[in-house]
């Protein structure tokens, strides 16, 4: 496209029917502590 | 919904709700001011002459049916059906534990969440049959989870190295017995580290969390010892020792800035400048009377800090060497599923916190406050209720989170900040919320620039 350039898939809702496996980290385990960030978080869902 | 910015030269568009983010030019920009669904077929007139005093009439068009396409691509002002998945999350198992081994520490931090180590309780120390049932309650709850995460914390949980030891080497029999795994991992001021404990660490530990604030004065004045000496010249020793032991394990040096600190990118900077490319530093959270206490007016010049480490970080992976800013983090393409971001931090639910006398909180932020007593592992009590009303705790239950375009990247915040300044676990902390979508900025700009080149 000449004016909008994208970034990433953008394919958020896929991963909402196939996730909630729940065996990724909680976030607060990692380095926070204090202030929420789980888009930082890594999917461990098993291929 | 979207969310536009400009930012170090760029124009960000970011489409909330599927996630997509997109670069644009200044026409698109503008236009976005003035067109939303529904699209019509071509351009509405009144846009078009509005814009065209500033652009060309035919770009303008042009510009029009790209978003029209995207739209339908829906990638651009696409619709929120997540709502019918929050209440998956109620029956989660609990698969994470804080493990507060020390009720005491070495150091007297003066932001300190926890009183100086003893969370206004008393300095206590875990004893290990409390260990070994916290270790039992956390096998038991996590039900079909395999892979679990146990942290130690405290205050100082090296204060009580011969406590971690043993439970470490109880759970290691009891997991084998369930087909279990638990990932443990510690919060260390790293006073007490020695090449012992390293490791034992090193061996047993995914993940050791280093606290550090940056540079010397910086940390020395808000992190002394009890004597009020300063603990960097300590610390740094030890960390640069330990640091490079970790081989190919995780660590975070983590610090915290104050209002002393507006200038933290420099504290940053000095971790990095130490050797340490794995850095995590966040805003205090403390009584707003504190003196060091961030407020309000702080925001600008916060705001500000975060752009230029932004800057400085990219100039760095510019010259092809790596850092890591544990709050730019950001997988555009393959980060945590949308469930997970909308159950955001599991605390409560998924996450609990254990005191040194067995009570369970739902995280370490909430220790010592009664009211969030969930049960104590000693006694086999649970307050399932509670844990319900946590599991309820997700953006569609938080006004403020609704309508936010950060909703799917902090998943609703923090409920003990929300707690602790606002009373309710339902109610955003506005400040930190400002913070965090501004952190949330320029780490979408930085993924973005990486994208670039492959982009379309």
């Amino acid at each position: 496209m000449k004016h909008i350039k994208t970034i990433n898939k953008a394919d958020l809702k896929a991963t909402a029917a196939k996730g909630g496996c729940g065996k990724c980290q909680a976030s607060c385990q990692s380095a926070c502590k204090t202030s929420c960030t789980v888009a930082n978080q890594k999917c461990e869902k098993e291929a | 919904m979207i969310h536009k910015y400009k930012l170090s030269g760029y124009n960000v568009l970011l489409d909330v709700n599927s996630n997509g983010v997109h670069i644009v030019d200044d026409l698109t920009y503008d236009l976005l001011d003035n067109v939303a669904p529904p699209f019509e077929e071509k351009c509405p007139e009144g846009v078009l002459n509005k814009l065209s005093k500033l652009y060309d009439r035919t770009e303008v068009e042009e510009c029009y049916a790209e978003i029209v396409e995207l739209y339908k691509d829906q990638i651009l002002f696409s619709e929120d059906d997540y709502e019918k998945y929050a209440n998956t999350s109620v029956a989660s198992p609990i698969k994470s534990m804080c493990l507060h081994v020390s009720h005491d520490c070495n150091l007297r931090c003066k932001y300190c969440f926890a009183s100086t180590g003893d969370f206004g309780g008393g300095r206590m120390l875990m004893d290990l049959e409390t260990g070994k049932k916290a270790i039992d309650f956390l096998l038991k709850m996590s039900a079909e989870r395999k892979y679990l995460e146990l942290d130690f914390f405290g205050g100082e949980p090296l204060m009580n190295y011969g406590v971690v030891k043993e439970i470490v080497a109880y759970a290691r029999e009891e997991e084998k017995k369930v087909d279990k795994h638990i990932r443990f991992t510690m919060t260390t001021n790293g006073m007490l580290l020695t090449e012992e404990k390293m490791e034992f660490i090193n061996d047993e530990m995914s993940n050791v969390v280093l606290s550090i604030d940056g540079r010397k004065e910086v940390n020395d004045r808000m992190r002394p010892r009890v004597d009020g000496s300063g603990s960097y010249d300590r610390i740094v020793e030890n960390f640069k020792k330990f640091v490079p032991m970790r081989g190919d394990k995780d660590y975070y040096v983590r610090g915290t800035y104050t209002k002393y600190n507006l200038d933290f990118s420099e504290d940053v900077m000095h971790l990095y400048e130490l050797g340490f490319d794995q850095i995590s530093v966040e805003p205090v959270t403390a009584d707003p009377k504190m003196p060091y206490a961030i407020t309000d007016g702080d925001l600008p010049k916060i705001f500000k800090e975060y752009e230029i480490l932004a800057d400085k970080i990219s100039k760095i992976r510019s010259e092809g060497k790596f850092i890591n800013f544990f709050h730019f983090m950001l997988d555009l393409d393959a980060g945590p599923c949308a469930i997970k971001r909308l159950k955001g931090c599991g605390s409560g639910n998924e996450y609990v916190a254990v005191s040194p006398d067995g009570y369970i909180y739902p995280c370490h932020q909430f220790v010592g406050i009664d009211k969030f007593k969930m049960g104590n592992v000693n006694d086999g009590t649970f307050n399932y209720d509670m844990k319900n009303e946590f599991a309820h705790a997700h953006i569609y239950t938080k006004p403020d989170c609704i309508k936010c375009w950060a909703k799917f990247f902090c998943s609703g915040g923090c409920n003990a900040n929300n707690y602790l300044y606002t009373g309710d676990i339902h109610t955003s902390y506005k400040l930190a919320c400002e913070i965090q979508k501004k952190r949330l900025e320029c780490a979408i700009l930085l993924k973005a620039l990486e994208k670039m080149d492959t982009a379309e």
